[in-house]
C-alpha cells in the first residue's frame, strides 16, 4: 500500500530525513519511535504534502501512484488521513459542517453520492458516541478553545468518518487521560481491517499495549535504525534510545 | 512542492466573473457639467419647478466644495467635466407596463447574473426596481404594493406623483450641503428608488433593487429615499454587479432613510462592482453617502452591507439616533484583494434618551488590498443611558495587503457606556494545510475560514441574500491565497 523508499527531505538547508525506507502493507499497524527531533513528524508531514520541505531524493509510492506528485487534498481523498500532532484551530468554522464539507469532498472524489445535512448528523452522532466524545464538541467551532485531550479526540472522531486507507497518527496519545487513551484506541481499533493500514506515532509503549503493532521501528536523526516487532517497544521504554546509538557505532564504521 | 501556490496562481488569473457588456444604444448627453446640464436633466425628467432649484442650489455647493482627501485612498484626480451625467436607454418614453416590453438584452444581462427577473418575481415573491444606466425600466409587484398604500417607485416617477412627500423627506437627511459627494449627487441624480410605508403596515415582501452601471463613461448618481411612517416595517435589499470596463468610473449615491415612531427599516447591500484588473485599472469608485434617521421613539435602522467589489469604496452607513430608545445598527463586511482600497465604517449620532446603537465589523483583506475601518460613536449632552457596542475584526490574507482601523469616539454625557473590541487574525498556512489534509481543496478552506469569520454579519441578511453573499465571497477570493 504504502512504500517509501529512500526518502531525503531537508527544511530550511537542513537536512532532517536522512534515507527513509519503509514498508506497509494492507492491515498492517507499523508503529514509529525515536527521541525528539528525530524526524517523526516531519515524515508525517511529507506524506501528507506539507508545504515547506524540500525532498531531495527518493520515492512514495501509495497504491501505485507516486505520492509526491499529489495535492495534499487529492491524497487525503485518496486516504490518507493525518492526525495532526499539534490540531489545528479554526475559528468560526462549526466542526460539523467542516467535517461532512470534508466527507463530502472525498465521497465526490470516489464517485459516491454526498450526504445531506441530516444524513450527516445521524453518522456523527453515533461516531461520537462510539469515541465518549461531548456532542457539544459537534457544534463549536474546529478545535477552538477544545482541551488538549478533546483535541486528540477529536482527530480520531474525525479519522472515523472520514474512513482512510492510511491513516497517520503522530502522538494522538499524548495529552490524553488514562480513560481516553483506552476509549481512542478502541476507536482506532474499531477501524482496523484487512484493507486498511496505521502509521502510529508514540513516545509511549503504553498506547501499543492497546493498538497492538505488527511493526515497531526506531528513528533517530532522521534513519530507521532499528526494526522489530512489540517487544521492541518493550525493550526501548526499559533502556531508552542511547544503546541504539551504541550499537549502530559498534556495527557500523562511524563515517 | 509548489503545487499549491501554481494552483492559487492560476485561480488569480481568472477574469471577473460578471465583466460583460450589454450593447443598447444609449441616448447620452455629451460630457461635463454645467448649469444647462442641470437644467436639461431636470426638464427630460419634467421634474417640478422647486426641484430643478433644489438642484441648482446643490451645485452651486459643489462649486464652492474640495473633494475629500482624509480617507486612507489613494486615486487619480477625477475630472468632472469628462463625466456623462445622462444617459437613458432608448425606448419608449411611456416606460414599460410589463417584462415583455423590456429590451430583451437588459432581460439577458440579468440571467448571466443569475437574477432573472421573472423568476424572482414568481418564486421569490421579491419586487425588482431595476435601475439599468439611469433611467428605471422595470417595476415590478407595484400592485400588490399599492394594495397597502406602500409606495415603490423610481425617484423621477414618485416627483410626478407623490411630489409632497418627496419634497417633505428628500435632503432632509442628507442635505446637499453634507458633503462633496452629495452635493454632486443632489445636482444631477439621474433616479433611484422611492419607497413610503404607511402607518402601522408591515411591507409583505423585502423590496429590493439591482443597480447596474453600463455606458461608458457614465456617473451613476442613484438617489433613494425610504420612509417608513410609524410602526411600520420594511426590508430593503440593494445587490448589484458590472461590466468589465477600461476606465474608471464614479458612482456617487445618496440613500437617505427615515423611521417614524415604532418603525424599523433593515437595508441591506451587496456590492460587487469591478474592483479593476491586478493593477488596479478600470475599477469603480464607489463613494456614497448612506445615512438614516430614527426620527421617532423606538424606531429602529439597520445596515448591513457586504462589499466586495468596486476599486475604491468610500462609504459611512449612518445613524442618527432622535427618538428616545431608538436603535441603529450597522453590520458590515468589506473585502479588499487586488489592488482594491475600501475605507467604511459608520458613524452613530446618539442624540435622544436611551438610544442604542450596535456596530459589528469585518474587514477582509487580501492581495494588494487596503482595508480601513473608520467609525464614530457620538454621544449627544441629553442622550442619557446611551450605549455604544462596536466590534471591528480584521483579517488578513497574505502579507501584501493591509487592515487599519479608525475608531474616534466623542462622549459628551457621563450616563453613557461605549464597548469597542478589536481583532486581527490572519488565515494560517496550517489552517489550510489543515483543511486540505481533510480533502477539502485550499480555496475551499479559505472561503469556509472566512464564512465563519463572516457569520455574524451574514446571519443579519434576509436568507437568500445570505447565501448569495457567501458564493459571492467565496468567487472573489477565488485565487487570492498565496
Ligand atoms: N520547517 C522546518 N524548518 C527547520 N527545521 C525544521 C522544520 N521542521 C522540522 N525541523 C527540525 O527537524 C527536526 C525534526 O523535527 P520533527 O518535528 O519531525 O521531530 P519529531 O521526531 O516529530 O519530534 P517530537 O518527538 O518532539 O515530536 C527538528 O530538529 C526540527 O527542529
Ligand atoms: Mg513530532
Amino acid at each position: 500500500m504504502l512504500e517509501i523508499r529512500n526518502l531525503h527531505v531537508s527544511a530550511e538547508g537542513k537536512e532532517i530525513l536522512r534515507g527513509i525506507d519503509l514498508k506497509v502493507n494492507p492491515g498492517e499497524v507499523h508503529s514509529i519511535m525515536g527521541p525528539n527531533g528525530s524526524g517523526k513528524s516531519t515524515l508525517a508531514h511529507v506524506l501528507s504534502g506539507r508545504e515547506g520541505y524540500e525532498i531531495t531524493a527518493g520515492e512514495v509510492d501509495f497504491k501505485g501512484q507516486d505520492l509526491l506528485d499529489m495535492k495534499p487534498e487529492e491524497r487525503a481523498r485518496e486516504g490518507v488521513f493525518l492526525a495532526f500532532q499539534y490540531p489545528v484551530e479554526i475559528p468560526g468554522v462549526n466542526n460539523t459542517y467542516f467535517l461532512r464539507a470534508a466527507l463530502n469532498a472525498i465521497r465526490r472524489h470516489r464517485g459516491e453520492e454526498e450526504l445531506d445535512a441530516m444524513e450527516f448528523l445521524r453518522l456523527a452522532r453515533s461516531k461520537a458516541k462510539l469515541l465518549k466524545m461531548d456532542q457539544s464538541l459537534l457544534s463549536r467551532p474546529v478545535n477552538e478553545g477544545f482541551s488538549g485531550g478533546e483535541k486528540k479526540r477529536n482527530e480520531i472522531f474525525q479519522m472515523s468518518i472520514l474512513e482512510p486507507t492510511l491513516g497517520i497518527l503522530d502522538e494522538t496519545d499524548s495529552g490524553l487521560d488514562i480513560d481516553a487513551l483506552k476509549i481512542v484506541s478502541e476507536g482506532v481499533n474499531a477501524l482496523r481491517s484487512p484493507e486498511r493500514a496505521f502509521v502510529i506515532v508514540t513516545h509511549y509503549q503504553r498506547l501499543l499495549e492497546y493498538i497492538v503493532p505488527d511493526f515497531v521501528h526506531v528513528l533517530d536523526r532522521g534513519r530507521i535504525v532499528k526494526s522489530g516487532d512489540k517487544t521492541l517497544a518493550l525493550e526501548l521504554e526499559k533502556r531508552g534510545y542511547s544503546w541504539l546509538r551504541e550499537e549502530a557505532g559498534e556495527a557500523q564504521p562511524v563515517a | 512542492m509548489s503545487t499549491e501556490t501554481d494552483e492559487l496562481q492560476k485561480l488569480a488569473d481568472e477574469e471577473y466573473k460578471y465583466g460583460f457588456v450589454t450593447d443598447i444604444e444609449s441616448e447620452a448627453l455629451p460630457p461635463g457639467l454645467s448649469e444647462d446640464v442641470i437644467r436639461l436633466i431636470s426638464s427630460k425628467k419634467r421634474e417640478p419647478e422647486w426641484m430643478l432649484e433644489w438642484r441648482l442650489k446643490a451645485y452651486h455647493q459643489w462649486m464652492k466644495m474640495k473633494e475629500p482627501d482624509w480617507a486612507f485612498v489613494t486615486y487619480p484626480k477625477i475630472d468632472y467635466q469628462d463625466i456623462v451625467y445622462y444617459s437613458a436607454p432608448k425606448s419608449k418614453s411611456d416606460g414599460p407596463q410589463s417584462l415583455d416590453e423590456i429590451d430583451p438584452e437588459l432581460l439577458e444581462t440579468y440571467k448571466k447574473l443569475g437574477i432573472p427577473l421573472e423568476e424572482q418575481e414568481v418564486l421569490a415573491g421579491v419586487a425588482v426596481d431595476a435601475v439599468f444606466d439611469s433611467v428605471s425600466v422595470a417595476t415590478t409587484f407595484r400592485e400588490k404594493l399599492g394594495e397597502q398604500g406602500i409606495i415603490f417607485c423610481p425617484m423621477s416617477e414618485a416627483l410626478q406623483e407623490h411630489p409632497d412627500l418627496v419634497r417633505k423627506y428628500l435632503g432632509s437627511v442628507v442635505p446637499y450641503s453634507d458633503n462633496f459627494f452629495a452635493a454632486l449627487n443632489s445636482a444631477v441624480f439621474s433616479d433611484g428608488s422611492f419607497c413610503y410605508i404607511p402607518k402601522g403596515v408591515r411591507c409583505p415582501m423585502e423590496l429590493s433593487t439591482y443597480f447596474r452601471i453600463n455606458a461608458a463613461k457614465t456617473g451613476q448618481f442613484e438617489r433613494t429615499l425610504i420612509v417608513a411612517d410609524e410602526g411600520s416595517y420594511v426590508s430593503y435589499l440593494e445587490g448589484c454587479t458590472a461590466p468589465m470596463r477600461d476606465e474608471n468610473q464614479l458612482h456617487a449615491a445618496v440613500v437617505e432613510l427615515v423611521a417614524l415612531k415604532d418603525a424599523t427599516i433593515k437595508y441591506s447591500t451587496i456590492q460587487n462592482w469591478y474592483p479593476g484588473d491586478d493593477e488596479g485599472v478600470g475599477g469603480i469608485y464607489n463613494f456614497v453617502t448612506k445615512r438614516g434617521k430614527c426620527l421617532g421613539a423606538n424606531s429602529r435602522i439597520s445596515w448591513t452591507q457586504v462589499e466586495t467589489g468596486s476599486a475604491i469604496t468610500w462609504k459611512y452607513p449612518s445613524c442618527i439616533l432622535i427618538g428616545d430608545n431608538s436603535k441603529g445598527e450597522f453590520y458590515s463586511v468589506a473585502l479588499t484583494k487586488k489592488r482594491q482600497q475600501a475605507d467604511t465604517g459608520t458613524k452613530m449620532i446618539h442624540i435622544g434618551k436611551n438610544t442604542r446603537s450596535n456596530i459589528v465589523s469585518k474587514g477582509i483583506s487580501a492581495g494588494h488590498g487596503q482595508n480601513t475601518y473608520r467609525g464614530l460613536g457620538k454621544i449627544n449632552k441629553n442622550a442619557k443611558n446611551a450605549r455604544n457596542y462596536t466590534q471591528c475584526d480584521s483579517m488578513l490574507i497574505g502579507s501584501e495587503c493591509g487592515a487599519h482601523t479608525f475608531p474616534y469616539i466623542e462622549i459628551g454625557n457621563s450616563t453613557a457606556h461605549m464597548e469597542h473590541e478589536a481583532s486581527t487574525s490572519k488565515i494560517g498556512e496550517d489552517q489550510i494545510f489543515y483543511c486540505q489534509q481533510r480533502g477539502l481543496s485550499a480555496e475551499d478552506a479559505v472561503s469556509m475560514i472566512v464564512n465563519g469569520f463572516c457569520k455574524e454579519v451574514f446571519k443579519e441578511l434576509p436568507m437568500e441574500f445570505a447565501v448569495e453573499a457567501q458564493k459571492l465571497l467565496a468567487v472573489n477570493l477565488e485565487g487570492s491565497v498565496g
